[in-house]
């Protein structure tokens, strides 16, 4: 009876039985790569405004406080992007010229919002209040890193589950006192391990089996 | 028979290959036999009707399924109280089917019991579909099946692990781990024998197709060494998953608070039941079967006499779970535990359990009857009343229970709906046309177990005739 297969099929055989599991391995490793690129998460990523608007200028250069612009920081859960009146409490009078500020005159003329394009999209599932972050002694440099660096806004960390979690399983690794939160370059006077903890207690932040609770997210 | 004859059987060799294999046959006719299914050029008509029925109930699945995707799970029945319908009911009733399989070819392969070779190869398929139409159940009853592989724990972006204290994470590695080992016992105890098709086939495709699923097997000694060591390693891998899933299934109600549910009979009653509901099963499969391609010289009387008479045993211990459930609802003093078996014997669905009861209690014991028990067509309506009873208990302890638990203010009728049938006769339809595709086109029994009972079944022969 003639061989049906040819000689080589042993070597194929062997290769592709063996060949298989790092393949489905590595696409598995793919899969999960891309899943935490910023192709899929959009870390680090500056996005196109309808105004260049630079905070490095305005908090590095000029040091204007984050609640000038976003006053409801410490008392809603959203913190609100400003209205075209606190762009044109200064630019009423400086760079009213500027062809680079003509969408916010335009803004002011009308009556129409400047859309703002929005950097950190929670899913809708997830609820994320502002003022109580802040209240607990979350500073906004923990999670939107240095806005004084950067001249158009990216997101700073990857917004994955996970990262939300390193912080609700060990808050006392990133809290700040309550007069810090809004300094920018925040460097702990002492161990942050004892800091945190002290400030866990006085802030009464809830134990992490509490801050870990689906609904404390979820709701 | 044989044994009648016989005047002094050996005594350190019992007569063990007795009646599982009709006399008059060699290697080469025996072979043939079997091999023919497969090969044959011409498909019995009867096959058409079969896969052309389990062709379309699967159409209705997919159909049904599919409009599961559109509108969610709404379109079941299931809704609080009764969160666990048909879904549940169906997955434990066939993953139960599926051990009846695994015993015959794990626990009697240990223990040597050569009756089991011409029923093991079928018997294992049969484990195989059956644990494949289950998973369709829980896939889909998440709501959510296209994010599933949630179930499996991996360093995900989350920073999630599955809750290893659930049961029904459990449920995840025992069913998995069940259909792996299934399929890989299945396929290896193939292997010598798609190599005899690979040898007899003559289209070239077909030769192309049985040599590459028989990886190169030549039947040398040292082929033949290696089979024996990965059978009895998967034999030894297989033994404790008889046990183990069943056991984790009826965790899942057992680790429940729901009075019926919360009780420590539950995972021998469950492995018991599995066993029961398999064998009824593959005695389902295998009267049929052994008519439609003549194969009663190889599927003796003495095989359909066995496996009734692990049927029996098993349901007696099924029957034991019953009357220990009862008298555990009494003797706990709880009002919730007598409630419960009080509303299973009066309340609204009193006709499943009485109905459970005579299916699972009272008709199998006619099997005490050797009458009945060497009867073919007793013995499949015998198959066929435990099939519906077993599934009938299922349906009691999960839908009775949720039904009516603590609160009255809570309670609520479960119904279900036009596509929970759809699923669970469609599951029937998939089961069948796997089950046909198999018969035809693979080697519905071992050819080379049997060939290994001939010599010894010759002997006997030889022995009776003098």
């Amino acid at each position: 009876m003639a061989q049906i297969f040819h000689r080589s099929t042993n070597t194929l055989s062997r290769v592709s039985v063996f060949g298989a599991v790092f393949f489905i391995a590595f696409l598995l490793w793919l899969f999960d790569a891309v899943n935490r690129s910023p192709y899929i998460t959009q870390q680090g990523i500056a996005r196109v405004q309808p105004v260049q608007f630079s905070h490095q200028h305005h908090v590095g250069a000029i040091g204007i406080d984050c609640r000038y612009c976003h006053t409801s920081v410490e008392k809603a859960a959203f913190a609100n992007i400003p209205p075209t009146k606190t762009c044109m409490n200064c630019h009423a009078q400086i760079w009213n010229q500027s062809p680079e500020l003509e969408p916010v005159r335009e803004s002011w003329r009308t009556g129409r919002s400047i859309e703002w394009v929005k950097v950190y999209d929670l899913p809708d599932y997830v609820y994320f209040n502002h003022s109580i972050h802040v209240a607990k002694g979350v500073g906004c440099e923990t999670c939107h890193g240095r806005i004084d660096r950067m001249p158009l806004v990216s997101q700073h960390p990857s917004l994955e589950m996970s990262w939300c979690l390193d912080c609700h399983r060990a808050p006392e690794k990133y809290i700040r006192p309550r007069e810090d939160v809004f300094t920018m370059g925040y460097v702990p006077a002492g161990r942050q391990e004892e800091i945190g903890e002290k400030l866990k207690a006085e802030y009464h932040i809830r134990p992490t089996r509490e801050l870990t609770d689906c609904w404390t997210c979820h709701r | 028979m044989a044994d009648a004859a016989t005047p002094t059987p050996p005594a350190e060799k019992p007569a063990t290959t007795t009646g599982i294999l009709a006399p008059g046959y060699s290697f080469t006719t025996l072979t043939d036999k079997i091999a023919s299914i497969a090969l044959s050029r011409r498909t019995p008509f009867v096959w058409f009707i079969g896969a052309g029925v389990g062709f379309l109930l699967t159409m209705m699945l997919l159909t049904a399924l599919t409009w599961l995707l559109f509108r969610g799970i709404g379109i079941w029945g299931v809704n609080q109280p009764v969160g666990w319908g048909f879904e549940i009911v169906n997955f434990v009733w066939w993953i139960g089917i599926g051990h009846a399989g695994t015993l015959i070819s794990a626990i009697l392969l240990l223990l040597r019991q050569p009756w089991r070779n011409s029923i093991n190869r079928f018997a294992e398929a049969m484990t195989i579909f059956a644990v494949a139409c289950a998973g369709i159940y829980p896939a889909f009853h998440t709501g959510r099946p296209w994010l599933d592989y949630w179930l499996i724990p991996y360093p995900n972006s989350m920073g999630m692990w599955p809750n290893f204290r659930s049961p029904l994470i459990w449920d995840v590695f025992a069913v998995s781990t069940y259909a792996t080992v299934s399929l890989l016992f299945w396929y290896v105890g193939m292997i010598p024998d798609l190599a005899t098709l690979r040898d007899r086939a003559k289209k070239l495709w077909a030769k192309i197709i049985y040599g590459m699923l028989a990886m190169g097997w030549r039947g040398s000694a040292r082929h033949w060494s290696r089979y024996e060591t990965a059978s009895l390693l998967l034999a030894g891998l297989a033994t404790p998953l008889v046990v183990s899933v069943h056991t984790v299934v009826s965790f899942d109600f057992a680790a429940g608070i729901v009075p019926g549910w919360h009780a420590t009979i539950f995972p021998p009653y469950f492995v018991a039941g599995a066993i029961y509901a398999g064998f009824a099963m593959v005695m389902t499969l295998a009267i049929p079967l052994r008519k439609l391609y003549g194969l009663e010289d190889l599927i003796t009387m003495k095989h359909l006499d066995n496996m009734a008479k692990i049927l029996l045993a098993t349901g007696l211990i099924v029957g034991y779970g019953y009357v220990v459930e009862a008298f555990m609802s009494y003797y706990s003093g709880n009002t919730y535990e007598r409630f419960m078996i009080w509303n299973r014997l009066h309340g609204p669905y009193k006709h499943a359990y009485w109905a459970l009861l005579f299916c699972n209690l009272v008709m199998p014991q006619a099997l005490w009857f050797r009458k009945v028990r060497r009867s073919v067509p007793w013995l499949f309506v015998i198959a066929m009343v435990v099939n519906v009873g077993m599934w009938l208990e299922r349906y009691v302890i999960v839908v009775v229970s949720l039904s009516r638990d603590f609160l009255p203010s809570s309670w609520g009728l479960y119904k279900a709906t036009v596509f929970d049938w759809a699923t669970f006769i469609g599951t029937i339809g998939l089961f069948l046309a796997l089950m046909f595709l198999f018969i035809r086109l693979l080697p519905m029994i071992s050819i080379f177990e049997m060939r290994a009972i001939l010599p010894e079944a010759k002997v006997r022969e030889e022995e009776a005739e003098a």
